[in-house]
């Protein structure tokens, strides 16, 4: 079958059914507007991690004092407006499960993956559109379970977002650990599912269903770094799968997977033989890799952009596509380095230190790739760059402080402390929100046809980066002082007296930076209605997605598929009048292809 | 466009769009990485019965000593006769799995249908099987005595044989009646009763004196430990908790209660897994008969069903090899 009856054949399923209000925007196949479900639910469920991020920042500043917000939003956790030390727990816990899973995870992934990858690759949509509205809804699903656990009687689930036992596996163990922590459970078991299905879509089409052309070597950073964290996704959740499953026999039959001799209230439990350290090792081995789940797509998306706005081909193409498959690789074989006060055999952790220092060479290449990208670029400062700059900044700052806690000798002294706090936050969260954000000011007019407003974005971001700094910088050293985290409050320990100030400054940045997201969703929501319309190309970009008409229809291009002819970076090209040349525009009578 | 030089670059290499770089169609490809997916999840499980059982290394149950009954033969050991049986039924179903696919390469729609219900009888007989195993295991054998250090003691006579609890234990009259839903308005379940108490046991065991106890550790041999009588006596009086017959989550008669969570967990996880191959192939065994892929001139699907078939048997060859024979 030639390429061109090829195109056809996928026309047939695109153009000819009629579509009514459920099947275009509720239950849709297409995958722009299952891209534009996963970015919606992932905003909300943003919201919500912010928020109770928000409230036990206050708690933290001014511990056990009423506040009307308590009283309003927490009911009777807070008791005459004073944060109840429980419900501290919970919104410890959940905020950590929303803003890894349901937002960095699906949120950025899903949106992403989904939105570019046909348009990027040239496909019509996805491979199958059935099983993507199928991940969707079970996505869509399991966030309906994990808010609903929190109105459950006794609480939500308390044991923090690693879940480790036995807070977790002994019903009786705290308020939360009853129906708080099975629905987390389903929830999460749901969410492996969606992922699954997700991940082996965006596999296999990247594989198949690639427009003639588009070797993987043209392909553009996005479509690499989204393929490798599906493969990641692939290999690391359903191990997470085993340990929630066992983790629910425990639970909830009696098993001792992970679960020793234990005493509760002068009354022995049948429990023997288990071990806890079983569970923390089959939760890190998805956990590791679920932060290079998070992160990839992250730095997929800023390459794209800072190629683009700084109108030259990214710097060192093959060596940025092996270090997002040297990461992969060994984002496996490094999850160890959570648990060197486990109990684990200390050799053990030597060999895990090794590893994990390994993982700075590829994540360094990443970072002078960026920088050298930059260099003499004729620079566009839009929000998107931005972002994508404040991404490379506080990847590296944060990846900094990754050095000292992957080694064991170093990291035993700060484990558990704010430090690790900071540390996460900087590498993980804020970068890879910066990353989803840029994509967001990016591909916005893709999505919704219009542009963001350029002077809002420019507020979001400066004052949003201003606060992770004066967040995630001061508690580097209430870290190093020995702060540990998760705890309710600090003010009986005399030791910790003379940081309360110092948490007063974080809450009072994490408070701005957290109010000032509403500008951001002001700019969202209101620029789909009210935003200016977007052109077709309005970033002077060169991958495929630009060459679709603004106005989204259901198999992406009017006519024909474009072939591809060259790679995605042929920026500020010597010979060519524009600075830009798309992937689909023929090279020119002896033009040569650029040896990338 | 007329001066541009119309070539992608890629003519003739591995990749010119619109074909199959790995010659494998989506579905299959996504067949291929959920089990790769699946078989993570199978390995996080016995990674953990490894961990655990490498823990409790010294008193592991002896899977020789545990399964050893085969169906219609009472009262004889034959141990992994029968588990030897289903292993092969299964890996004969993955035979006739693949005479299948064959047959469905030649679109003969005929002996497809026949490969394909024979597959279906075959995990039929697996599942059925792996039933009565369960229901074995959970019964029990021998019974034994669990101390309240949570180990469990057996007994065996002077040649080292084990003798079962029904064999020396009388049970004494009891005022103890288990009473059941019927018999009250406020009615808590209990466990079953187990036949004997602590007390019968240890009557029934001062009354022969030539039987010995068995701890669960097993000595330089590989074989488990046997007390000497006054050693035995004093075990039996000053650390019997209660009797243990068969096994459940919480307790066996074989030794560590752990071996029985993972049997019945790991079993169970893959014995769910042949089960939706059985469903499955079903549903595609209908749709052969019906025509459906002889109508679509492709097999696919069945290769697609078959590929899940022999992932779930080859799952089996681990599960056997770590449960039964190592």
């Amino acid at each position: 079958m030639s390429a061109h009856e090829d195109n056809h054949a996928h026309d047939d399923h695109g153009h000819h059914h009629k579509e009514t209000f459920i099947t275009k925007y509720i239950f849709s196949q297409d995958h722009k507007m299952i891209a534009k479900q996963y970015l919606i639910t992932g905003t909300l469920m943003g919201i919500i991690g912010v928020i109770m991020s928000m409230m036990f920042r206050i708690q933290i500043a001014w511990p056990e004092e009423p506040n009307v917000l308590f009283e309003a939003l927490l009911g009777k956790w807070a008791p005459d407006g004073v944060m109840d030390a429980d419900i501290y727990l919970a919104l410890v816990t959940i905020h950590g499960t929303i803003m890894v899973f349901f937002v960095l995870t699906a949120g950025l992934s899903g949106t992403f993956s989904n939105l570019l990858i046909p348009l990027q690759i040239g496909a019509r949509d996805m491979a199958s559109g059935f099983l993507n509205m199928i991940s969707y809804w079970l996505f869509f699903l399991s966030s309906i379970i994990m808010v609903s656990s929190l109105f459950v009687e006794a609480g939500p689930a308390a044991a923090g977002w690693t879940i480790y036992p036995p807070l977790s596996a002994l019903p009786m163990a705290q308020g939360g650990s009853g129906m708080g922590m099975t629905l987390w459970l389903v929830s999460m078991a749901i969410f492996i599912a969606s992922s699954l299905l997700g991940s082996l879509n965006y596999i296999v089409t990247v594989i198949n269903l690639r427009t003639k052309g588009m070797s993987m070597t043209r392909l553009p950073l996005t479509i690499w770094a989204f393929f490798v964290t599906a493969i990641i996704g692939v290999v690391s959740f359903p191990v997470l799968l085993s340990a929630a499953l066992l983790l629910i026999m425990d639970r909830s039959f009696g098993t001792s997977f992970f679960l020793s001799d234990i005493f509760i209230q002068g009354e022995v439990l049948h429990y023997q033989g288990g071990s806890p350290v079983l569970f923390e090792h089959l939760f890190w081995f998805l956990g590791h890799p679920e932060v290079y789940i998070v992160i990839l797509p992250a730095m997929g998306i800023v390459s794209e952009i800072m190629a683009s706005n700084s109108r030259k081909p990214i710097f060192g193409y093959r060596a940025m596509i092996a270090s997002i498959l040297a990461i992969a690789f060994l984002s496996t074989i490094v999850w160890g380095h959570h648990m060197f006060v486990s109990g684990m055999n200390p050799f053990l952790g030597s060999v895990f230190t090794f590893t994990t220092l390994l993982i700075a060479i590829p994540s360094a290449v990443k970072a002078f790739n960026w920088i050298t990208t930059l260099w003499k670029g004729n620079l566009q400062m839009n929000p998107a760059m931005l972002f994508s700059i404040g991404f490379v900044s506080t990847f590296i700052t944060g990846g900094l402080t990754g050095i000292i806690l992957g080694d064991s000798a170093l990291d035993i002294n700060v484990h558990d402390t704010y430090f690790v706090i900071a540390h996460f936050h900087l590498v993980m969260g804020i970068s890879a929100l910066y990353g989803m954000f840029a994509g967001i000011y990016h591909w916005y007019p893709k999505m919704f046809g219009r542009m963001l407003n350029k002077n809002l974005g420019y507020i979001h971001f400066w004052i949003t980066a201003v606060c992770a700094y004066g967040v995630f910088f001061p508690m580097h050293f209430i870290g190093m002082a020995g702060l540990p985290r998760r705890y309710y409050t600090n003010t009986n320990f005399p030791l910790f007296d003379d940081l309360a100030n110092v948490n007063v400054v974080i809450t009072i940045f994490a408070l701005i930076g957290g109010i000032v997201q509403i500008v951001y969703l002001y700019n969202f929501f209101g620029s789909i209605f009210f935003g200016k319309k977007a052109t077709q190309n309005p970033w002077r970009s060169n991958t495929l997605e630009w060459t679709t008409p603004v106005e989204h229809i259901h198999g992406n291009w009017p006519g024909d598929i474009p072939h591809v002819y060259r790679w995605s970076y042929d920026y500020s090209k010597p010979g060519h009048d524009e600075d830009f040349i798309p992937q689909n525009i023929p090279l020119k009578a002896g033009e040569e292809e650029l040896q990338h | 466009m007329s001066t541009s030089v119309v070539s992608t670059g890629t003519e003739g290499k591995t990749w010119g769009g619109g074909n199959e770089p790995l010659q494998a169609s989506y579905g299959k490809m996504m067949m291929w990485f959920f089990i790769v997916s699946d078989a993570l999840t199978f390995s996080g499980f016995l990674a953990a019965y490894g961990f655990s059982r490498f823990k409790f290394i010294e008193t592991w149950p002896i899977a020789d000593e545990v399964f050893t009954h085969v169906p219609f033969l009472h009262g004889q050991e034959h141990p992994m006769i029968y588990v030897a049986f289903m292993t092969f039924v299964l890996i004969m179903s993955s035979v006739t799995m693949v005479l299948a696919v064959d047959a469905g390469h030649h679109l003969n729609k005929a002996k497809v249908t026949l490969y394909m219900f024979l597959t279906i009888i075959g995990g039929l007989i697996f599942v059925g099987s792996q039933a009565w195993e369960w229901a074995t295991f959970i019964k029990g054998d021998y019974g034994a005595v669990q101390t309240k250090g949570g180990n469990i003691i057996q007994f065996v006579n002077a040649e080292g044989h084990r003798v079962a609890l029904r064999d020396f234990v009388v049970a004494a009259p009891t005022e103890r009646e288990q009473l059941e839903r019927k018999d009250g308005f406020w009615f808590q379940k209990e466990g079953s009763l187990p036949t004997y108490t602590l007390n019968d046991v240890i009557s029934g065991f001062d009354a022969h004196p030539d039987m010995l106890i068995r701890t669960q550790t097993l000595n330089e041999h590989g074989h488990k430990t046997v007390l000497s009588r006054g050693e035995s006596l004093q075990m039996l009086k000053n650390n019997g908790k209660h009797v243990v017959e068969g096994a459940n989550l919480h307790e066996n008669e074989y030794g560590s209660p752990l071996f029985a969570d993972f049997f019945f967990f790991i079993t169970g996880f893959h014995g769910f897994h042949v089960l939706t191959g059985v469903i499955i192939n079903i549903i595609i065994f209908f749709n052969v008969i019906l025509g459906t892929y002889e109508k679509r001139g492709s097999y696919e699907m069945v290769e697609k069903v078959g590929l899940y078939w022999h992932f779930v048997d080859l799952v089996w060859v681990f599960v056997f090899t770590f449960f039964y024979l190592v």
